[in-house]
């Protein structure tokens, strides 16, 4: 177990260090910076500029230097915001955060539900009305859906806000400044969990499908056991074993933002400022983000192959 | 005495795209109390469907019982409702299967699963079924039965767990136990020690058994009375004995001749030839004409009925229908 783990953290450490030289390369590599953007500076001042920020030194002193302050836990300052990167993160995130957690919820509970409904009875009716409406939903792409939502509930309907987190110029405090942040992320949140329930409902589905016909089942029936147990208790824990594989690339999924989501409902999310700070080309902050992404991702691998073991009494670790 | 279980004129049916296939077609047997019958016959000759309708559990297989009658006891399977069905599953029909690595469950403890029957038909509370289940996990021939009940399935190997599938099966008592080919997937030396143990459980509890098996030897050391089907039917059934020393149908005899004898030198082993038909051709006939040695002009246009051969047996071929005739 604790050989696993120092193997396993060497290798993370290799990952990461292999991953943040190919980010830093990525953004340093790409021709234009911050300063070439902006018109209304003479040459003069822009090479004054890149000798401020550090910009004309050579890449790998520059790779060094950012990967020294990173590691003590420093990623740089966004040059378009003028604040540290780590500030920036820790206002955004949280509120993509807020976003993905409530609709991934709902997305794995309805994808459950129906799924192993729709195996449970495969070829009814039930099955394939589900089936088509997966396929519908799949197949919409999510700025329609997000709009034509706008449109039928906030602008006809008037039930919903149309995009924002709260209500412009609101100062209301605790219990009515949830309330507006729930009303105003319900849209949100409905478009993405139709836009994620299809292919998890599929997934779950098939599982079942699978563990139903396997000779476990076929016992627990002999054995006189309800329905009932016979799913859920010998059945779903089975079917639910292959998607903890998913639950580890969920966790870079919970903070890193929907770029189209945020922009359409005008989310303030770290993938709006993400979005903005491509076209500024404000690289620290790129390089800070990409690198948290990949260090969430190397932590959600670990994480499903903890809770494997902790799931499935065969895997070892 | 009063047979425990009546089969009468079994039909099940799988309906597939290509055709209807009829995987168990007209089959009547009966079992008394404490026998011990065995249905012989090749893979897809309908043993397992057989016994799968007599669960109840054709359903979820996908096929359907169309015709006939299986009464237990006082009561007709076929007629029970789904629920009622279930109590009987497991407290006084039990069953095991071909392969124990796969029947049981990989992500449950051992416990678990011999508990849920005792907890589901019996009622105890979750500690005394775990004693229980203790108890019979011993009576199955496990030591260190405390250590087993907290052990996953894949821990154990396929003679434990087929050891764990008996004590699961009897630990309601049942009066009929199905047994599907349970040493098919064992090593040699093993399948003698599963054979001894359901000898032994059958002689203390007097249940019956209901084995199927494709393996002669077993038959010789298990049965009282023997079935022999092939396509859905019984082509040959009667006492052990008679089976053994006098096959009269030319199945049955291939069969026999195609197992091989100890001690006894043997040039090369009989098979008989050719294949089990295709369940979607088949035609009013003798199912086993083409590859019959004894094929007559009748056998390939009518179905031969199973009647009464000797004393102890039945066979549905048409050449006793012949003698008959004569007579």
């Amino acid at each position: 177990m604790s050989t696993y783990f120092v193997k396993r953290f060497t290798y993370m450490a290799i990952i990461l260090l292999a991953a943040s030289f190919l980010i830093f390369s990525l953004y340093a590599l790409t021709p234009g910076d911050f300063i070439t953007g902006n018109i209304k500076l003479t040459p003069e001042r822009k090479a004054e500029l890149r000798e401020i920020y550090g910009l004309n030194k050579p890449l790998i002193e520059r790779y060094l230097t950012w990967m020294k302050n990173a590691i003590h836990g420093d990623f740089g300052y966004s040059l378009a915001q003028q604040k540290p990167v780590l500030t920036l993160f820790n206002q955004y995130i949280w509120n993509s955060f807020l976003l993905a957690a409530i609709s991934t919820f709902f997305t794995w509970l309805i994808a459950v539900v129906i799924g192993v409904i729709a195996a449970y009875k495969q070829y009814s009716w039930f099955d394939t009305l589900v089936m088509v409406l997966i396929f519908a939903a799949m197949s919409i792409p999510s700025f329609f859906i997000g709009l034509f939502l706008i449109k039928v509930l906030a602008v006809d309907l008037k039930w919903l806000p149309p995009g924002g987190m709260i209500t412009t110029g609101s100062n209301a405090q605790g219990f009515a400044y949830v309330k507006e942040v729930i009303h105003h992320m319900t849209l949100p949140v409905i478009v993405m969990t139709l836009l994620g329930v299809g292919s998890l409902t599929r997934y779950f589905r098939s599982n079942m499908i699978d563990v139903i016909k396997q000779d476990y089942i076929r016992t627990a029936r002999a054995k006189g056991l309800t329905e009932r147990k016979v799913l859920f208790t010998h059945a779903l824990r089975n079917a639910l074993l292959p998607a903890i594989t998913l639950v580890g690339f969920e966790l870079p999924a919970l903070f890193g933002g929907s770029l189209i989501i945020e922009k359409i409902f005008n989310w303030p999310g770290i993938g709006q400022l993400y979005m903005q700070s491509f076209g500024l080309r404000d690289y620290p902050l790129l390089m800070g983000f990409t690198m948290f992404i990949a260090v969430l991702t190397v932590i959600g691998t670990l994480m499903s192959d903890i809770l494997y073991h902790l799931a499935d009494p065969r895997v070892k670790l | 005495m009063k047979d425990l279980l009546t089969i009468d004129h079994l039909q099940t049916f799988f309906k597939t795209e290509a055709g209807t296939v009829r995987a168990v077609d007209d089959v009547s047997l009966r079992i008394k109390p404490g026998e011990t019958v065995c249905i012989v016959g090749e893979s897809g000759s309908g043993k397992s469907i057989t016994a799968m309708s007599v669960m109840g559990l054709i359903g979820n297989a996908g096929g359907k019982v169309e015709g006939g009658s299986i009464q237990f006891q006082d009561r007709d399977l076929l007629k029970l409702s789904r629920n009622e069905l279930r109590t009987i599953r497991g407290h006084e029909i039990a069953m095991i299967f071909q392969e124990p690595m796969s029947s049981l469950n990989p992500v449950l403890k051992i416990g678990e699963q011999v508990i849920e029957p005792l907890m589901e038909h019996l009622k105890l509370s979750r500690k005394a079924a775990r004693k229980r289940a203790i108890e019979l996990i011993k009576q199955v021939g496990i030591s260190r039965a405390e250590q087993i009940v907290d052990a996953y399935p894949h821990e154990l190997s396929g003679g434990m767990l087929q050891r764990v599938m008996i004590a699961m099966a009897i630990s309601c008592g049942p009066k009929l136990l199905i047994a599907d080919e349970p040493t098919t997937a064992l090593d040699v030396t093993i399948q003698a020690q599963i054979l001894d143990l359901l000898r032994s459980l059958k002689e203390e509890s007097g249940m019956s058994i209901l084995l199927i098996t494709h393996d002669l030897g077993v038959v010789a050391e298990m049965a009282d009375y023997v079935a022999v089907m092939y396509a859905g039917k019984i082509v040959e059934q009667g006492e052990v004995e008679a089976i053994f020393a006098n096959p009269k149908h030319p199945y049955t005899k291939g069969l026999l001749r195609s197992k091989p004898i100890m001690n006894q030198l043997q040039d090369e082993l009989y098979s008989i030839p050719g294949q089990v038909p295709n369940p979607l051709e088949l035609t009013e006939s003798c199912y086993f004409h083409d590859r019959c040695e004894q094929c007559m002009a009748i056998c390939r246009t009518k179905q031969p009925e199973l009647t009464t051969v000797g004393d102890l047996q039945q066979a549905a071929c048409w050449l006793y229908e012949e003698e008959k005739r004569y007579a």
